[in-house]
């Protein structure tokens, strides 16, 4: 998102008090929206409180993209290597088993005490496993997450 | 209009298979033509793999759309984060000719190119729009007759410019299929809330997330309601897990957590094992015998 569209914002606060999880936590989105423009808000733990949910976006009457630009700034802090621990271990899920949660041996059982076989995903298909491990190299995300 | 293939995603196939389970039986019993998606990845999450790098985030989604462009196959989602990962995907690839370029030099090297030739479809607007409540309501020999808490969850209406099923603050068209089962699709306060799973806040603040879910399980349990009816696994772990987690703080509800496709199941005179509610966390023996006693009913009452 050009920076030039968040100068539109006039500051009203929908944005702040749309957002369900700054109900909870220091969460603001106005001023991380704010904070973006004069500086590097790289390290601000409030980013990764953002849930998404895209009410902000929604009801932002200027129509500024607010949770695409928390996607982009998110973005910025992942390249600085600010990337919390639980992030991190799902990112090598991915990386490994080309799935965010991978299956255990407790949900194996449980699908077949329900008559479901093995899931037709990469799993069962090590090639296609490869060619997820062969994109993810390429793309260099396991640079980005690598320690 | 195309065939589907099944999308499972990670949360459906490896935590909750139940969901998986209970939509294989529905879309027979709807008489839809569908066939699983083999060989396909975790989609990738929104919240935190989109977050991290759109390239790695285009790359890998646009690979699960291509094994269904080579069957020449729509591609059907049981998860809003599955959903708007592959939607948004397929949208930014099909109009942007630079990060398609970019991302099919990635592509090459698995010998795979993205050509734009499929939609991604949500079980929920796909029921909607292709089906319809009126033939859903036809074929239910025993309305349900249960008070449901409909939760719509953010990534299926939102960013609505994108998803393009009409408003987020008032939408009806999933509480609409909900009664089309015979169930009452009741009010609450904050009913179109974020559960607080999404964004990766759940795997990394999971306090946070908590103290949001817990706010809509306040109101739901106010408003009187025998279940949660979602569309999302991520939703469904966040409710039914999230209680577990809430319990430990002494804070009880036991509200049965309910996927459409289970309800739908339910519905059509599948018993609560048969769409894998039993695999659920919470188990509410009312509402367990509450099913059952409307599942026995002489099904000419109707």
């Amino acid at each position: 998102m050009k920076n030039s569209d968040i100068l539109t914002c006039f500051q009203c606060g929908a944005c702040t008090g749309s957002c369900p999880s700054g109900k909870y936590t220091s969460l603001n989105v106005r001023r991380i929206i704010k904070d973006s423009i004069k500086k590097d808000i790289s390290d601000q733990p409030d980013l990764w409180m953002c849930t998404t949910c895209y009410n902000c976006q929604e009801r932002c009457p200027r129509g500024i993209k607010v949770t695409d630009a928390i996607l982009s700034l998110r973005a910025e802090a992942a390249k600085k290597g600010h990337i919390l621990p639980s992030h991190r271990s799902v990112c090598k899920f991915l990386i490994e088993t080309g799935h965010a949660v991978p299956i255990d041996d407790i949900h194996i059982t449980l699908r077949e005490k329900i008559g479901l076989s093995e899931p037709e995903t990469v799993r069962k298909y090590p090639k296609a496993l490869k060619d997820v491990k062969t994109l993810l190299e390429s793309t260099g995300f396991n640079e980005l997450i690598h320690e | 209009m195309k065939d589907l293939s099944l999308f499972l995603g990670c949360l459906i196939p490896n935590r909750y298979p139940g969901i998986e389970k209970a939509t294989k039986l529905v879309l027979d019993r709807l008489m839809i033509r569908w066939s699983e998606l083999k060989e396909a990845s975790c989609c990738p999450a929104p919240g935190v793999f989109r977050s991290f790098d759109q390239i790695t985030w285009l790359t890998l989604a646009s690979r699960n759309i291509i094994l269904a462009e080579e069957k020449n196959t729509d591609l059907l989602t049981i998860c809003n984060g599955c959903f708007s990962s592959l939607m948004d995907a397929n949208n930014i690839l099909k109009n942007d000719s630079e990060l398609r370029a970019q991302v099919n030099t990635h592509l090459k090297k698995i010998s795979k190119e993205y050509k734009g030739t499929i939609e991604v479809r949500h079980i929920i607007e796909f029921l909607d729009k292709e089906i319809g409540k009126e033939k859903i309501d036809q074929l239910i020999q025993r309305p349900l007759e249960l008070r449901v808490a409909v939760h719509y969850g953010c990534h299926l209406l939102k960013p609505t410019k994108a998803r393009k099923l009409g408003g987020a603050e008032y939408p009806i068209f999933f509480d609409g299929l909900v009664e089309a089962t015979g169930a009452i699709s009741v009010p609450y306060e904050g009913k179109n809330s974020c559960c607080g799973a999404g964004g990766g806040v759940r795997s990394a603040m999971l306090e946070t997330s908590l103290k949001m879910t817990e706010y809509k399980l306040e109101r739901m349990k106010k408003a009187g309601v025998d279940c949660i009816v979602e569309a999302c696994p991520f939703c469904h772990l966040q409710y039914d897990g999230g209680q577990v987690e809430l319990a430990k703080g002494g804070k009880i509800f036991n509200i049965p957590v309910v996927h459409y496709s289970q309800l739908l199941g339910l519905a059509l005179g599948y018993s609560i094992e048969e769409v894998g509610l039993h695999l659920n966390a919470i188990r509410n023996p009312e509402f367990e015998n509450k099913v059952a006693r409307i599942q026995k009913k002489d099904a000419s009452i109707k």
